[in-house]
């Protein structure tokens, strides 16, 4: 990836970020700090990799990509958004009565999404159906990305996947932790700690990586990784470390962000950090 | 057509709708037992088995279903709406995806595996979630008919299916079960009262009815095979026409299709009405037979429950 092209990435993701804090403060709730963590991972996959638009997401042989930490769904909705799969001035309908921007993502209210997802542990599981979908009744190779959070590991669904996508032997199976280490009763690892994601993914069967979530270069790198790997037979899991919170400083790393809306003060904090972060990018 | 368990209908009724190559079926390591098996043997392509998942089941057939394809998974009832029932709800009927929970040794006999096993609550679950499609057949025939209607219409089905061998009931009708959703059969008109049953039930109503008659008393026997959406018609109709109804279930007699009949009675035509089934307990070990009779749930108790309302009446 170049130098330009990861700036563009990179002022992608300030604008999204620049969405979910507004669509969050009108909304007067939401969950901003997964939304700020999962952020530089959906920017590089719907600019990247998936290779999706409004003109072809209906295509059966599309790459399709499944939120599973579905309260997240600022983020994907902000990247939709932008990627023209509705008009973005729309944002602060996020959760309103009618809005195709429900709580949680739902695939009969809003092109473009793949799954309705929300209860933890599902979205994995309907991807690797779409995976198996791909490898032995469609016999096409598009690809299936999944995102989940790391206190969504917690759920006993995610690892019952897991065993699936390995037996199938889902070359064309992606998995992407976004692992910013808080959930909302405070640090995962003091919640229900869910150890060494790694070395469990590999004994689960899976070819993995670690990377930074936060540094395209290397999310590039783990994807091109991933395409990389097909015909191997083994699943792909990527664990990127990310920050909750991340880009907006005094939600950075806080468990209090998870699912709360900024008030007044915090909101126009949060807006002057991400425009500042824009015009330093457009420069 | 000599006896035959629902299951085992259902077994064959998949392979004939098999020949549709949208249709995919996943079980969940008792393809022998729900039958899918027979699916397996002849479309092995469009078989997977999930293992010992059922939750991870239903929601893998939702995402295969995402994709265009009819997807129908199988395991006992008890996991398959108990075990499965959030996935079933949120990644099936939410979503409004093409997926059949084809759910087999429902009710108490399954006999011998016990209380664990037999599931006594799925029917007042399933029927509360928007856009499903609830069928519980009666015999093979009519399991052969629910099956290629559940693969022929588009939506989330639940249907239930049982374990035992029963008798025909529908035998006469040959390749033309009379079967259209949300429209119940009557197979025996009556002006003192009416039963309506779904599942093996019917035939013990049948029976009771049989049995009502040698007293002087006529029933009209209604199989309600669609507990949603339901025939409200018939069973206002009945209320009108009989004034009194007695629902007859393998299953809690809460909230499965004693509850669903009496909302309707309640609401648009009042009358009495006794539901019959299982009381707020759980079952056990025993054979089949064995276990109808402790619960009183053979004909002869439906008949002895049908004549005591009827002299209340």
């Amino acid at each position: 990836m170049t130098q330009e092209e990861e700036k563009k990435l990179k002022l992608f993701a300030a604008n999204v970020r620049r969405w979910v804090i507004e669509a969050v403060y009108r909304a007067k709730s939401g969950h901003p700090g997964g939304s700020l963590s999962c952020t530089d991972i959906l920017t590089y996959l719907y600019n990247n990799a998936l290779e999706v638009s409004p003109e072809n997401i209906n295509d059966p042989k599309r790459n399709r990509f499944v939120l599973s930490k579905g309260h997240c769904a600022p983020a994907l909705y902000s990247v939709l958004g932008l990627k023209g799969f509705f008009d973005i001035n729309d944002m602060p309908k996020l959760r309103a009565l009618g809005s195709k921007l429900q709580g949680h993502p739902c695939m009969n209210e809003l092109k473009g999404i793949e799954m309705s997802t929300g209860s933890l542990g599902q979205g994995i599981a309907a991807a690797c159906g779409m995976a198996i979908n791909a490898k032995y009744l469609d016999k096409t190779d598009y690809k299936v990305y999944t995102v989940l959070g790391d206190g969504e590991m917690q759920e006993g669904e995610v690892w019952e996947a897991l065993m699936a996508g390995a037996h199938y032997k889902l070359d064309n199976f992606c998995v992407i932790l976004d692992k910013n280490g808080l959930q909302i009763d405070g640090k995962v690892e003091e919640v229900m700690n869910i150890g060494d994601i790694e070395a469990k993914a590999k004994a689960f069967g899976y070819e993995t990586r670690v990377i930074d979530g936060h540094d395209f270069q290397q999310i590039d790198a783990a994807v091109n990784d991933f395409k990389a790997n097909a015909g191997s037979g083994k699943p792909f899991f990527i664990v990127a470390k990310t920050h909750k919170g991340m880009g907006v400083s005094f939600m950075q790393d806080n468990p209090g962000w998870h699912g709360k809306n900024p008030n007044d003060e915090e909101y126009a904090k949060a807006v002057t950090e991400l425009d500042a972060a824009i015009k330093a990018l457009e420069v | 057509m000599a006896d035959m368990a629902t299951r085992e209908a259902y077994g064959k009724a998949l392979a004939e709708v098999g020949a549709d190559p949208k249709v995919v079926v996943l079980d969940a390591d008792l393809a022998g037992s729900t039958k899918t098996g027979d699916f397996k043997k002849v479309y092995p392509d469009r078989f997977f088995d999930m293992g010992i998942a059922e939750g991870n089941m239903v929601t893998t057939a939702a995402g295969i279903s995402t994709c265009g394809k009819t997807v129908f998974c199988s395991s006992f009832a008890i996991f398959a709406s108990e075990r499965a029932c959030e996935q079933v709800r949120n990644s099936v009927c939410y979503p409004n995806l093409n997926v059949k929970v084809c759910a087999t040794h429902a009710g108490l006999t399954v006999g011998e595996d016990g209380a664990s096993h037999q599931c006594l609550e799925d029917l007042a679950i399933m029927r509360t979630f928007p856009n499903m499609t609830v069928l519980c057949p009666s015999d093979a025939a009519q399991t052969r008919m629910a099956i290629k209607a559940a693969a022929e219409t588009y939506g989330p089905f639940y249907v239930r299916l049982g374990r035992m061998k029963v008798a025909d009931v529908y035998g006469e009708f040959g390749q033309d079960v009379p079967f259209q959703i949300g429209k119940a059969n009557q197979l025996k008109d009556g002006k003192d009262l009416t039963i309506i049953a779904c599942g093996i039930m019917v035939q013990e109503a049948l029976e009771a009815a049989e049995m009502l008659k040698a007293k002087g008393i006529e029933a009209r026997v209604i199989d309600m095979f669609c507990i949603k959406p339901i025939d409200r018609e018939a069973i206002i109709a009945a209320s009108k026409e009989t004034g009194l109804i007695v629902t007859a279930e393998e299953h809690m007699v809460s909230g499965g299709l004693g509850g669903a009949v009496s909302e309707v009675v309640c609401e648009e035509a009042p009358c009495k009405v006794v539901r019959f089934g299982v009381k707020d307990q759980f079952g056990q070990s025993g054979t089949p037979k064995a276990l109808l009779e402790a619960y009183k749930l053979t004909s002869a108790d439906l008949a002895d429950v049908c004549e005591k309302a009827f002299a209340n009446k």
